[in-house]
């Protein structure tokens, strides 16, 4: 799973109202590069939660972006390359996902999040 | 034809390792899937300025589907029940990324981010009550609201369906309606009973221009250029069930009772099927004849 995915994805816990972001407990992370696309990043900064992607790369051990940032600094190729890395190139390979409102695991598997809810959880 | 798949098992039992294993070595699937997955991005009509979007697969399976959009240079995340199909699709080297999940159970996204969402064959399934705890309108209740929500105002979602009878398709698309989109079915061949196919086109926010629904092919009688090969296609979702011993009929002298037809009648309604009123005739006593 991608950060950008991180980014989207949210608790959907019945009675959860602050499921975002889920925090992330990562034991293998995996770097895979593909192509920077400047249209898509900059399509992608307007939805981004900022402070939510900074915090995940950390938590995968990336920690070259900024804390803070404005739209001009979609101008700078060497902001979009973070960026870019952060959103499409860092991978959760295994580890969980932790709903931060109630403490919930959810496992990553093989890159995929299982995000299926208990009965009593719906 | 064998039965229809989603009245065989629940979508995870189903989608078992030996059906997932088809989405890799069928020729036939795969180009089923593929066009299907064409034809569902042309109705998503996104701007023309080759801009890569975010879209969603929901239902994603193998990654036959998400394939279609990376070879349109589109960025994916695809949603699947099956641990089964999703594997296959890591097999495939799927460029989106991937999530086990239910979408009966409602989608997990923040509002607002997705830029379009396509279904291949999948969302039939929620008609269906696998477990009892299974409400069908519930369940497509939560699936549209949590779309609705997480689409970009004016995105819309593209849904090829196989819907089993007329009350099921109305099912679908009331649920849609009440969640907010607005739009219709389009069915491409419908004259065609083999290479028909219906797509339900919704749009996220008040009705406009761009909501209005797209017209079908073949709609005037033009013929489908694969006539041929067509009879195969409906297999997508109807695979043969010869592996799955029917269940025997129990034989009980005493028959099953109102209790239990009064159920089954029940569920048969939950699901969108049209059924007789209960009356005091339900379920009663014949004579036997000879
Ligand atoms: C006909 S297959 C579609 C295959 C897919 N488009 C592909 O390219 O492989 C239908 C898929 O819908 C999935 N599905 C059925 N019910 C589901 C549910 N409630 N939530 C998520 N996925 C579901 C099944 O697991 C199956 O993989």
């Amino acid at each position: 799973m991608r950060l950008l995915t991180h980014n989207m994805l949210s608790c959907n816990i019945k009675g959860v109202t602050n499921g975002f972001p889920l925090i992330i407990e990562a034991e293998k992370v995996l770097e895979k590069p593909v192509d920077l696309n400047p249209d898509f990043l900059r399509n992608m900064f307007h939805k981004v939660e900022w402070k939510a992607l900074v915090d995940a790369a950390k938590s995968l051990g990336y920690s070259e972006l900024p804390e803070s940032v404005d739209p001009a600094m979609l101008e700078s190729p060497e902001f979009l390359h973070r960026f870019h890395h952060a959103l499409l190139e860092l991978h959760l390979e295994e580890g969980a996902l932790v709903c931060p409102e109630t403490g919930r695991k959810f496992p990553v598997n093989k890159g995929i999040p299982n995000m299926l809810l208990h009965e009593d959880e719906v | 034809m064998a039965s229809r798949p989603e009245l065989q098992a629940p979508p995870e039992i189903f989608y078992d390792d030996t059906e997932a294993r088809k989405y890799t070595s069928s020729s036939r699937i795969i180009d089923i899937q593929a066009r299907l997955s064409e034809r569902a991005l042309e109705l998503l009509a996104l701007p023309d300025d080759g801009i890569p979007r975010l879209l969603l697969d929901i239902g994603c399976g193998s990654g036959l589907s998400g394939e279609t959009l990376s070879e349109n240079g589109h960025v994916w995340v695809g949603l699947d029940i099956s641990q089964s199909m999703l594997n296959i699709a890591l097999e495939r080297e799927a460029e989106g990324d991937l999530l086990l999940g239910d979408m009966g159970q409602g989608l997990g996204l923040r509002p607002g981010v997705i830029d379009g969402a396509i279904s291949i064959s999948a969302v039939q399934w929620l008609c269906n009550a696998d477990k009892s705890s299974h409400e069908p309108r519930l369940r497509l209740k939560a699936f549209f609201g949590s779309l609705y929500r997480c689409l970009a105002r004016g995105a819309r979602a593209v849904f090829q369906v196989y819907p089993e009878s007329i009350a099921q398709r109305e099912l679908i698309l009331s649920s849609a309606m009440r969640a907010g989109f607005a739009g219709g079915v389009v069915v491409d061949y419908p004259h065609s009973s083999k290479s028909r196919k219906e797509y339900l086109v919704l749009t996220c926010g008040p009705p406009s221009i761009s909501t209005a629904v797209p017209k079908g092919k073949g709609d005037d009688g033009e013929s489908s250029s694969d006539e041929s090969s067509g009879d195969d296609e409906n297999r997508t979702v109807s695979i043969s069930d010869r592996h799955r011993p029917r269940k025997k009929q129990k034989l009980n002298k005493r028959g099953k009772g109102r209790e239990w037809v009064l159920k089954k009648k029940e569920q048969m309604r939950r699901k969108g099927n049209v059924v007789p009123p209960d009356s005091k005739f339900t379920a009663r006593k014949r004579k036997a004849r000879f």
